[in-house]
């Protein structure tokens, strides 16, 4: 069995404000193996994007990574120096950001953004950064990508500028790429022409996947693999199949019930009755005990600690039965 | 693109035309010239004589078309004083002035732009704290006691600097200036120093408030996450991001201070265009007054088109079209 290519132990990272620090995640394990998707998903304020965020050691005041080990190839990234994960970022780790429309420079071009994520870590001539662009954009589908180098931002489309964004994440190879929403912005085909661009890529690159997102219905289309994250915390992990189609903690049978794939048409939708719990009101024991419809008096007094069943494992005192299905 | 020109230049006649009606009405209602200019021993027919020579015994109507009339040949009048054209007067003095604003504009770039980076970077930081305060300083503290103090400083007390005038000038293609002589540089230093100061302070606010507010856009993060070295993040990512007000208020800031750094010019003698507007207006020589504000509109209006075309290079999103509205 070779080594994960990224292995993520209690990562727990904290926003600091007058009245203390809050965990925005709180003691996060992760396992990325080189060139497997990873779907990490959950809602708004689980703290998905910025396990994404402290994986790279990009947590800004008054946001701080305080515990938890970040093992990208054998190499401690909560030890690297700022020079170091530097030199990573962009390289070996590349990101993908939500909003298209928002992490492209409006005032250069395109073919200068794309060109010093490869002149910050290679010593090339400038024509051949170009050329490397060139051919990145033309394999995602961007048609005349040399006109297209000396346009701007305001230039492309959204969908354009997401495909843009996965390019210039693919100039230098990476191992793994952080993708942090890249579709959540994009109409629903536009969304799936990129899924499909990532997934073909992804197998022809060797380059592992972190692909965060709320919505599951991307996780079956694309991922090899899921973590559900609740209130800072993986609450339940395995391969696709295992967690979509048999999952055993109640907040990720709520999140599938929850889609509208999963009723019959003209019936009302599902939801997870209440909201999840913000960063400073955290309730003792589980804390998705309070909108849990299976939670036990353990439920309040003890937070249960991940158990596995072979690949896949859930922290959860009441499981869902084996067998059960959304 | 010549469309949108064509559009300025209306507009720009437009705004000439007001101006020149507003300030041909504000001077004629400050006073009677003939009182300052003529002499009280000479005889009455003289001084009718005077009067209508100058032009002054038409209504203040009939006074405006005539001299549109002649503005539109190109003529501004005679200086009531000197008897020669106003406008030549205004030029002679032109070099002088826009050496000094250009010095100090410079000035004022080289050392906001840096301070301002500075103090966006780490606004909550001991060395940002002191020049945010110093910007209160700078914007607050009046022109001419802030240039006397300056002389009290370096001329009077240290001895470095000469006191007042314009000092040694070269001629360079037909333009004296005192840019290129040691003495003239000398002569020059304070006067750009007390214009430089409030704009210093301005372009630091201006760029501190920029950088800071671009250090948290997402375009900043996402080079960061392409592994940008911070030095190019801040600048060419941040930086040209925020030269676009820069030069918006540097250009502004340009134009009024060639017209009116007549404080300053009066503290230092330095003989320029803002001096010699003032001492027209104690002698009431109103075609000196009238010719300097239309020449200091026009030159607003060549600033404002300047910036406009600027602004075209530094933002790819803005187009220069001409749309009527």
């Amino acid at each position: 069995m070779t080594s994960p290519l990224l292995e993520v132990r209690g990562l727990k990272t904290v926003f600091h404000d007058l009245k203390g620090a809050w965990p925005a995640v709180d003691g996060v394990d992760l396992i990325v193996e080189p060139g497997e998707i990873l779907g990490l998903v959950g809602e708004s304020g689980s703290g998905k994007s910025v396990t994404g965020f402290s994986l790279v050691q990009l947590i800004d005041a008054p946001g701080e990574v305080v515990a938890g080990d970040v093992m990208f190839k054998g190499e401690d990234l909560r030890r690297a120096s700022e020079e170091r994960m530097r030199n990573l970022r962009g390289d070996r780790i590349a990101m993908i950001f939500q909003d298209p429309l928002m992490t492209l420079n409006p005032v250069l071009s395109i073919g200068e953004q794309m060109c010093e994520a490869i002149l910050e870590h290679r010593t090339v001539s400038r024509q051949e950064a170009l050329k490397e662009a060139a051919n990145a954009l033309a394999r995602v589908g961007i048609p005349s990508p040399e006109a297209r180098l000396k346009q701007f931002p305001h230039e492309f489309s959204g969908g354009m500028r997401q495909r843009v964004a996965i390019a210039t994440a693919l100039l230098n190879k990476p191992d793994l790429i952080i993708a942090d929403e890249p579709t959540t912005a994009l109409d629903v085909t536009i969304q799936s022409q990129i899924l499909f661009e990532v997934q073909k890529l992804s197998r022809e690159t060797g380059a592992a996947v972190l692909w965060i997102t709320h919505d599951l219905a991307v996780i079956a289309e694309l991922a090899d693999r899921v973590a559900v994250m609740y209130a800072g915390r993986i609450v339940e992990t395995g391969t696709v199949d295992d967690v979509l189609d048999h999952p055993r903690h109640p907040y990720t049978l709520g999140l599938l019930g929850s889609s509208a794939a999963a009723i019959a048409p003209g019936e009302r939708l599902r939801q997870i009755n209440g909201m999840a719990p913000s960063i400073n009101s955290r309730p003792s024991g589980c804390p998705f005990r309070p909108r849990c419809e299976r939670a036990l008096a353990i439920c309040s007094e003890v937070d249960p600690s991940p158990q596995s069943d072979r690949e896949h494992s859930y922290r959860c005192h009441n499981p869902v039965p084996e067998g059960s299905t959304p | 693109m010549t469309a949108y020109v064509l559009q300025r230049l209306i507009q720009s006649i437009l705004v000439l035309l007001a101006v020149s009606i507003v300030v041909f009405l504000a001077v004629y209602g400050i006073g009677d010239p003939i009182e300052l200019l003529v002499p009280p021993q000479v005889s009455a027919a003289e001084r009718a004589a005077m009067i209508r020579r100058l032009g002054l015994d038409l209504p203040v109507l009939q006074q405006y078309l005539v001299f549109l009339g002649n503005a539109l040949k190109g003529d501004l009048g005679r200086s009531f004083v000197h008897g020669v054209p106003a406008v030549d007067l205004i030029l002679a003095r032109l070099p002088a002035t826009f050496e000094l604003v250009l010095l100090a504009m410079s000035l004022a770039a080289v050392v906001g732009i840096p301070l301002g980076l500075l103090a966006g970077l780490n606004p909550e930081s001991r060395p940002s704290r002191a020049i945010m305060a110093g910007t209160v300083l700078g914007f607050s503290l009046p022109s001419f006691w802030k240039g006397m103090m300056l002389v009290l400083l370096f001329s009077v007390a240290l001895g470095w600097l000469p006191t007042a005038g314009r000092g040694e000038t070269v001629s360079v293609l037909g333009i004296q200036t005192s840019l290129l002589t040691l003495d003239g540089l000398k002569h020059l230093v304070l006067p750009a120093l007390n214009l430089a100061i409030p704009n210093m302070a301005l372009m630091i606010k201006l760029v501190a408030a920029g950088t800071s507010e671009a250090m948290t856009q997402d375009y900043v993060k996402y080079a960061r996450a392409k592994g940008v070295r911070p030095k190019r993040v801040v600048g060419r990512h941040v930086l040209r991001n925020i030269l676009i007000p820069v030069v918006t208020v540097a250009g502004m800031e340009f134009g009024s201070l060639v017209a009116f750094s007549t404080i300053t010019e009066t503290v230092f003698a330095w003989p320029g265009m803002g001096k010699l507007l003032i001492d027209s207006i104690y002698q009431l020589d109103r075609p000196v007054i009238v010719a300097y504000v239309m020449l200091a509109t026009l030159l607003f209006v060549a600033v404002n088109f300047l910036v406009d075309i600027l602004y075209a290079a530094l933002d790819p999103r803005v187009k220069l079209t001409g749309e009527m509205v």
